[in-house]
């Protein structure tokens, strides 16, 4: 036996002294706090969660570019790109409510937990006080469901399932890209134009969240113009050969071939299906046809000259000659030398009306910047009129319809715009059934 | 009846390529007792390896036209690729149309070169250690590859396609009677058949019919023996791990067009390549090949509409399946001998 004086129950009462002690200060700060992360010094911090590794590097690569130029155009530097042609002019190059904008990155590895981790990692070790970023849907709703609890605002990034701002939906969350839905809508009457009423269509799908709603999207609306859907087809993501599901599509009668492909998955679907000779032939008499419901230039750049011809939808696109879209690819193309892709501009816009948003409401209080988002109405952002809706927090604007180039002029210069589908084609009601489930909840400033 | 000639068919190029994959991670293991898990990353080198060509033949010098601007506003540059300028347009152009065949040559020296510097820098030093060591150290090769082709080329896939002339495919059902575009087989997958067909002939023949593979075989028998009798069977096992690496990179190389590569790609076929492996018997050659055929044209079965609406999601698990079952009635393998790996 020691000759210690120190007991195990004195041992235990020291312990529990010192820890209430302790907790003490955390106790006040955290009752003087209002919200998680209330930036209190010169600076604020952003959480720019994106892919850096894994299948969507690249994108992720591209939105972290755009995020550090949203950066630097907040805290006054460069040219201030799309800042001078933003309808809203709360934003004065002096960062946001006057601090400094200051940023931390985590790699989501468009895995749904390492996202949630690292979402987590920002805003518990790095204090962010916004996190943003991602390149899949099912990312962007895990990394969604995670700040809804935390109480930070979350500004997603590339992310097209319906789900997102569907029946996964939260108060805290806000998504400016597109979605399935509004492809859909945009591409039914170009189809309708180029292809006519009496096509049958065959669905190759990636079998997960945004795949589904993209499938159910697009057999919808083509299904209303008149055309029949011969076969849908699951296919496991990330399958590589697709050879075994293309090689039957020509003798099943149908005509149109679409692809709810997107990223690896949409090049080598869409290599496999022009090296099976199928835009060559010709079947019910009329030459078959491909269609790619979401393009994105980074994934067509790897389908290299298969896309030439073939229709889809994007968010955005770097040719498109408003002022907003002008001054972006010139502050960003100055900056990087080549073109930004869609993904870089969603989130540069989000980055700007999150900020915008502070501002215009005076404080990074989740439950401030939510209310000043919803309802919001802006341009000077590249897509025309826009409109961030209350109910859903989803941004409607005008979605593109492009084509694959023919002769492309440069190894950017792979898309063409041929429509500009106005907004108002491709709103749907709040209550939508592709979009019911779930319940925007009420806004949590966490803390 | 057309739809399951038509699977036969798809299933013969994606068992090509497990084919090749499992012959070099059978010669391998046969001859130097090792578990290769890096030799998915040799297959995506050598699909690199056509990347690589193509880009070769495609380096340019620039020249401004004052007439076009590019995406800023500037004067544009254009590209003029060195071969065309060199060899004139027309035999420069369709050189870069051939780069995938071209690059058969190109990537044999660089993937002897990348299995021989893996084998002595670094698998030699594992011989006598566990399987499990083995695996790991491999496994880890495997990982820091992946990663530097990412660091240079990028994660997402790039474009390698077949050149012009073998755009499209061939009917084969119109040949036998059948509809029209029942049955199409696209032209490069024809080649890549006939390619796989010839480069398992040729492996197969050099060890059957020279000293050289005579003496491998003896050592993949009994190395001890052999090493007693003189002959330095370490050399020779060394240049076996180069072919095995050489097979696996052809491999790679001809299945660039069919899978725009990315880094990942060697990943997505070892799996199925071991199971391959197993499934044919550790160490048999004729195993190996067989079984790859076998399990390439089960997953195009598997992936038909019909079988899919019997039994949904077969077509990602059909392969392990069968291994399931194989394994359970036959325990090593279809052609797998006594002795091997039961030590």
């Amino acid at each position: 036996m020691s000759n210690s004086l120190l007991t195990r129950r004195g041992l235990l009462k020291t312990s529990a002294v010192a820890g209430a002690g302790l907790a003490l200060p955390t106790i006040f700060t955290s009752g003087a706090r209002a919200f998680t992360n209330d930036p209190t010094g010169g600076t604020v911090t952003l959480g720019f969660n994106v892919p850096q590794s894994g299948a969507y590097a690249d994108e992720g690569a591209d939105e972290l570019r755009a995020y550090e130029l949203a950066v630097e155009h907040l805290n006054g530097g460069g040219d201030g790109g799309m800042l001078n042609t933003f309808s809203s002019k709360a934003l004065e190059g002096n960062g946001i409510l006057g601090k400094k904008v200051e940023y931390v990155t985590g790699d989501t590895q468009t895995k749904s937990d390492a996202a949630r981790a690292s979402a987590k990692s920002m805003i518990e070790k790095d204090g962010a006080v916004m996190i943003t970023g991602g390149s899949s849907s099912g990312v962007a709703i895990a990394v969604q469901g995670l700040c809804q609890e935390a109480g930070v605002i979350f500004m997603a990034g590339l992310t097209h399932s319906n789900d997102t701002t569907g029946k996964d939906k939260k108060a805290n969350g806000f998504r400016h890209f597109f979605n399935a839905y509004m492809s859909a809508a945009a591409l039914a009457p170009v189809l309708k134009n180029l292809y006519g009423t009496d096509r049958t269509a065959y669905h190759l799908t990636a079998d997960y969240s945004w795949g589904w709603t993209q499938e159910e999207s697009i057999a919808a609306a083509t299904e209303a113009m008149g055309w029949k859907t011969a076969e849908k087809v699951r296919t496991p993501l990330g399958a590589g050969d697709f050879s075994s599901y293309i090689a039957p599509v020509l003798n099943s009668g149908a005509d149109v071939l679409v692809l709810n492909h997107y990223g690896g998955d949409m090049v080598n679907s869409l290599t496999n299906a022009v090296q099976f000779g199928l835009r060559d032939k010709q079947v019910n008499g009329k030459n078959f046809e491909i269609v790619v419901p979401l393009y994105s230039r980074l994934m067509a750049r790897g389908a290299g000259k298969n896309v030439a011809g073939i229709h889809g939808s994007t968010n955005w696109h770097w040719s498109l000659q408003d002022d907003a879209s002008k001054a972006f690819v010139k502050s960003f193309g100055t900056k990087y030398g080549f073109p930004p892709s869609q993904a870089a501009h969603t989130v540069y816009c989000q980055t700007l009306l999150y900020a915008d948003a502070v501002a215009r409401g005076g404080s990074f209080n989740p439950c401030s910047v939510a209310e000043a988002l919803e309802g919001f109405e802006f341009d000077g952002l590249g897509n025309g009129k826009t409109l961030y809706r209350a109910d859903d927090h989803q941004c409607f604007k005008d979605v593109l319809v492009v084509r694959g180039k023919e002769n492309p002029t440069s190894e950017f210069d792979l898309l063409e715009v041929v429509e500009v589908t106005p907004a108002a084609q491709v709103t749907y009601d709040a209550d939508h059934p592709m979009f019911a489930g779930g319940a925007l909840g009420a806004c949590n400033p966490g803390a | 009846m057309d739809a399951i000639l038509l699977q036969i068919l798809n299933g013969l190029d994606k068992g090509s390529a497990y084919a090749l994959i499992a012959l070099g991670l059978t010669l391998i293991f046969g001859t130097l007792g090792v578990v290769n898990f890096a030799h998915g990353a040799i297959f995506m080198i050598g699909a690199f390896c056509a990347v690589t060509l193509s880009r070769l033949l495609s380096l340019s010098f620039e020249t401004i036209d004052p007439t076009k601007t590019d995406f800023l506003g500037n004067p544009a540059t254009i590209k003029t690729p060195y071969v065309e300028a060199w060899f004139g347009p027309e035999f420069g152009s369709a050189m870069i149309d051939w780069a995938v065949p071209l690059a058969i040559l190109f990537s044999i020296p660089v993937m002897i070169a990348v299995g021989f510097i893996m084998e002595r820098g670094l698998i030699k030093h594992f011989y006598k250690r566990p399987h499990a060591d083995q695996i790991l150290v491999t496994f880890g090769l495997a990982i820091v590859l992946q990663e530097v082709i990412k660091y240079f080329y990028g994660a997402n896939p790039i474009s390698t396609p077949a050149p012009e002339v073998f755009k499209g495919s061939f009917d084969f059902g119109v040949m036998f009677g059948f509809d029209p575009n029942a049955i199409i087989y696209p032209y490069w997958r024809m080649v890549y058949f006939l390619f796989a067909a010839v480069v398992i002939g040729a492996v197969f023949s050099f060890l059957r019919f020279t000293t050289f593979g005579m003496v491998v075989r003896a050592g993949m028998a009994d190395r001890e023996t052999v090493g007693l009798l003189g002959i330095d069977i370490d050399r020779r096992f060394t240049i076996m791990f180069g072919l095995a690496a050489a097979v696996a990179g052809m491999a790679g190389v001809m299945y660039a067009p069919i899978l725009s590569p990315n880094y990942h790609m060697g990943m997505d076929f070892l799996v199925l390549s071991f199971v391959v492996v197993v499934v044919g018997g550790m160490g048999s050659l004729p195993g190996a090949v067989a079984a790859g055929f076998l399990l390439g044209i089960l997953e195009s079965f598997a992936s038909m509409n019909e079988v899919k609406s019997i039994l949904p999601g077969i077509d990602q698990i059909v392969i392990y399946v069968v291994a399931i079952i194989i394994l359970l009635t036959r325990p090593r393998g279809l052609m797998g001998k006594r002795g091997v790996m039961e030590e």
